[in-house]
């Protein structure tokens, strides 16, 4: 990643919105090229970002930079128009202005440019054309569906030809099955125009599948950032292992056992040998094990099976033991199971994640 | 992590003034500010002056007997307690104090207690029962709602005068040949009755907005586990719209305090004072520094009003009933008794909607006031000439001419209009301007107090109101001239007076205009008039156009706030009708009221009609 030119860096960045601190003095490298998803749960200053980014909020704190250029700096009272920092952005709610046609929409920025009306003809007419909308323009956004009122919103910031997409939860307000779709054209659209694009979602699907990397905020912190992978096999703390993970993500408290010159972890039942090395002095920390990394095997730990969801594709089974811990799996249907069955569980190779129990943060 | 590779470039200036003309060029800090120093002209300083003037001499205390007795040296602007002393604590205090404290919240409490309760009642009617007709009657019950409160006072004084007082006598005496008892025709009785009739639109139409949005299925689930109706009704519904209940209870009465023509239509003839009645004798005798330390009390009073409700109902000002899909409203069965209801309704809105202005209709086409016989019949009060003679040779209305020939009226008329469109049309502006550096700003301590502030006036009562602008502006401050005796101090007075109404409308407005929207115009580099004239101000069009209709019917019909402040020059239409009334000259003022009630119905049905063409447009995608 780092041979790739920076676009734009937040250097201490920092809201607050009267007593509370939306983002929290964070630090954050945002390259060429890149699709940038700001992840987390809602009030964890993600958006603040975005907007503070765009302008169209202004930060309490810190520096962002541009193209190598000072947008803003709190210290030196820099302060660029949103308008002068070459983004387009798309809202939540898309805010096409309802009393303008689709044309109008997309030709107003353009007619504020003060471009000659037969160039903005040409334009508008020619975007249309690209997000396949060119038999609507006279249509008003009320008239269109959820979907062709996302690609209004989508033309109307292309046609600025702005050098970085900034996009607030775009398809938050969309169906299930729209969404699908529109995710494979913003995801086209990113191939297409490798804009750098900075993304704001909750939804961690949304990051996985569109991000080339995902930054996860929580409480106005940045509590990693890596590609989707990275987030997914290595989380760097509690927060983030259980805010990506669907099915929840299962978490014993884990008692170190030195046999030996070996590590173990004892847990739920279960006993794993860990690298010894990476506990310390501990005498407990936290073990976290996704839903999919269990597979049943004869050797394995008994449960009682307590509930069963198919959900047609795989099923979600809750199991439980006498001394209270219980574990959310995700087995395919293959796997034959019923309620009050005893199956007998085992933790996949080396699928197993290990935190410190005060820090929260990632030992293994 | 350092900043290396990206070095602050070198920018002009020091950071301090940047900071200051940015902060300059935010468009709802400059629009706040401006406005904020027009609230202070046209709330603080009011507010200031009552109390200055109510602590000091002025020239016509010369003349109390307080102060000739006791040789005090009258200083006009000295400090002075005298005031005080002849409000509260002397021989005056029961006859100029307490007996008006007493009969206003007499009248206060009675008119609220009635008013809710046919408003209310009426509202479950209509909205959770199977009455038929329930448009119609919607439609008509909320008719005194647009119409101005006197009316029906005026009405009143047509069926029941008695000659005992004088004049002719009413239409309850010529059919049964006998005066009614003093009680009936004037005092508190028929105030408390014509001012209900009026202020029970409040009730009606807050109390069936909250029942509207009763899901029955609330009730419904009580129902199923073995509520009876009447456990429902309290445990369910009564607490779902009691903030409705509260908002009808705390708008009538805090207008109940303040209500001015009624009373003196009604109080006047019998010495019967409520505080209203006592601030405008009091301006009238000259004797500002009393009048307004009642005007204070009233204010007092509307303020602590407001205060408790805040209070009360402060944290659950309104429930938010979640419903899924789906929202189902079931009716109330009133079997049997759905069509002895009905007629019911429809009497009363016949005797106490219809019956009033048909009454006032009829009286203007009597030649002799009090004679209710065909031959009596005349159109001289709407269109006959200049002295005009009657059957009996007598000199109509003193030769006055009728009403659309009258060039008195005319030129009232002329202010009337002249003045509600100025008013409308800058209460509107100064709405969606305030409303603009609430919404933007909230949060900010500016636009707080924006909102406090131009919410002040609703607790001025009208009377209280004009008796400060009067004092007021009646001497040059500063760049402003003196006022009084000017159009352009109805405009002000009435401007201010419309505040309340208009920053709530404004901000409402503003509300409904997604940041996002005005954004996604800062993002492509509009200014702010560009986005305001574009994208805000067509958005919130059909909305400032309501609130100009709306601001015109109330300007038109308003006359206890500027009662005190015309001047034969500057007279308008319901002053017109306060001097005819009082003069005895009722077929006049009758005329003209009709005149206004039309306005004001035909001004609504605009409204209406304009509104609802608006939203079958498809604006709010």
């Amino acid at each position: 990643m780092d041979n790739n030119k920076l676009k734009i860096r937040l250097d201490k960045l920092r809201k607050e919105f009267g007593d509370v601190v939306a983002v929290n003095d964070i630090n954050l490298d945002i390259y060429e090229g890149d699709f940038l998803t700001l992840l987390g749960p809602s009030g964890c200053g993600k958006t603040t970002t975005l907007r503070a980014i765009s302008g169209l909020e202004e930060a309490s704190g810190g520096k962002i930079f541009i193209d190598n250029h000072l947008v803003f700096s709190k210290k030196d009272e820099v302060f660029v128009a949103p308008s002068k920092r070459n983004l387009g952005l798309i809202f939540q709610s898309y805010a096409l202005w309802p009393h303008m046609t689709v044309y109008e929409n997309i030709a107003f920025g353009l007619k504020v440019k003060k471009l000659p009306s037969g160039e903005v003809a040409k334009k508008v007419k020619a975007i249309l054309e690209d997000v396949q909308l060119d038999e609507y323009g006279e249509r008003y956004p009320s008239e269109l569906s959820g979907g062709q009122q996302q690609r209004v919103a989508i033309a109307r910031m292309l046609v600025n030809q702005p050098q970085i997409f900034l996009m607030d939860e775009p398809l938050s307000n969309l169906d299930a099955q729209l969404r699908m779709e529109m995710r494979s054209e913003l995801k086209q659209l990113h191939t297409r125009t490798k804009a750098t694009t900075i993304y704001v979602t909750h939804d961690q699907e949304e990051a996985m599948t569109l991000s080339t990397r995902i930054c996860v905020m929580n409480e106005g912190i940045i509590r990693q950032v890596g590609t989707p992978e990275e987030i997914y096999s290595r989380p760097a703390d509690i927060f983030v292992a259980s805010f990506i993970s669907n099915p929840k993500m299962n978490f014993f408290i884990g008692k170190v056992e030195n046999i030996k010159d070996k590590t173990f972890i004892e847990a739920g039942g279960f006993s794993i040998e860990i690298p010894s090395g990476i506990v310390g002095a501990r005498k407990e920390l936290r073990l976290a094990v996704r839903p999919e990394d269990f597979y049943v095997s004869d050797k394995g730990v008994p449960y009682t099976v307590q509930t069963r969801l198919p959900t047609g594709r795989s099923q979600i089974v809750m199991v439980g033991n006498q001394s209270g811990a219980s574990i959310t799996l995700l087995f395919n249907t293959e796997v034959n199971i019923q309620a009050d069955d005893i199956i007998h569980l085992s933790i996949k190779q080396e699928k197993y994640h290990l935190f410190d129990n005060d820090s929260g943060k990632r030992l293994n | 992590m350092g900043s290396a590779g990206m070095e602050v470039p070198a920018v002009g200036g020091s950071p301090l003034l940047r900071k200051w003309i940015r902060n300059l060029t935010m468009p709802q800090r400059v629009i706040g500010l401006l406005l904020l120093v027009l609230l202070v002209f046209f709330v603080i300083m009011p507010a200031i002056n009552i109390v200055y003037t109510s602590l000091t001499f002025s020239l016509s205390d010369r003349r109390l007997p307080q102060v000739v007795d006791r040789g005090l040296e009258v200083v006009p602007g000295e400090f002075t307690t005298i005031h005080l002393e002849r409000v509260f604590w002397s021989k005056l205090t029961k006859k100029m104090f307490l007996i008006p404290l007493r009969n206003t919240l007499i009248i206060t409490l009675g008119l609220t207690a009635l008013s809710m309760l046919i408003g209310s009642t009426l509202a479950w009617l209509v909205v959770r029962t199977n009455l038929p007709w329930k448009r119609g009657i919607a439609n008509f019950a909320s008719i005194p709602y647009i119409i101005p409160s006197w009316p029906i006072a005026l009405a009143w004084i047509s069926v029941f005068k008695n000659t005992k007082l004088g004049g002719n006598p009413g239409w309850f005496q010529y059919i049964f040949k006998v005066p009614p008892p003093d009680w009936i025709s004037y005092g508190p009785l028929p105030i408390i009755i014509t001012l209900s009739l009026h202020y029970y639109a409040f009730s009606f139409i807050t109390v069936s907005g909250a029942l509207a949005s009763i899901d029955s299925r609330l009730e419904e689930t009580a129902e199923l586990m073995g509520a009876s109706k009447f456990r429902v009704m309290r445990k369910i519904t009564l607490p779902l719209v009691m903030p409705a209940l509260m908002s009808a209870f705390i708008l009538t009465f805090s207008k109940g305090i303040g209500t001015f023509g009624t009373p003196a239509f009604l109080g006047l003839p019998v010495r019967f004072f409520t505080l209203s009645t006592q601030v405008y004798s009091n301006v009238k005798n000259n004797l500002p520094g009393d009048a307004y330390l009642l005007a204070i009390v009233m204010i007092l009073i509307s303020s602590i009003t407001i205060y408790m409700n805040a209070k009360v109902i402060g944290a659950r000002r309104s429930f938010v009933t979640i419903s899924g899909k789906g929202f189902t409203a079931k009716l109330v069965n009133l079997r049997k008794f759905r069509w002895i209801v009905f007629a019911l309704v429809i009497l009363f809105i016949l005797i106490f909607v219809i019956g009033p202005l048909y009454i006032l209709t009829w009286q203007t086409f009597m030649e002799v006031d009090g004679d209710y016989s065909l031959r009596n019949f005349t159109l001289h009060y709407w269109i006959g000439p200049d002295g005009a003679t009657g059957r009996l040779g007598q000199l109509l209305g003193e030769g006055q001419a009728g009403i659309l020939r009258n060039s008195e009226i005319w030129r009232a008329a002329w202010n009337s209009i002249r003045l509600a469109l100025t008013v409308s049309i800058l209460a509107a502006i100064l709405g969606v301007l305030l409303g603009y550096a609430i919404v933007r700003g909230r949060g900010t301590k500016l636009s707080k107090s924006l909102d406090s502030l131009s919410f002040a006036p609703y607790v001025f009562p009208g009377i209280a109101f004009g008796a400060v602008y009067l004092g007021m502006f009646a001497k040059r401050i500063g760049p402003i001239p003196a006022l009084y005796g000017t159009f352009a101090l109805l405009v002000l007075v009435s401007l201010a007076k419309r505040l309340p109404f208009s920053s709530r409308t404004g901000t409402a407005a503003m509300l409904q205009v997604d940041k996002e929207l005005e954004e996604a115009g800062v993002l492509v580099g509009a200014g702010f008039f560009r986005r305001f004239m574009k994208i805000i101000f067509p958005l919130t069009k059909s909305g400032f156009m309501a609130g100009i209709l709306l601001s015109f019917i109330t300007t038109m019909r308003e006359l206890s706030l500027i009662v005190l402040l015309v001047t034969p020059s500057t007279k308008v239409l319901t002053t017109m009708i306060f001097r005819y009334t009082e003069g005895g000259y009722h077929q006049y003022g009758d005329a003209i009221t009709m005149f206004v009630v039309m306005i004001s119905l035909v001004g609504t049905l605009i409204i209406r009609k304009a509104q609802k063409t608006d939203l079958s447009k498809g604006i709010g995608g």
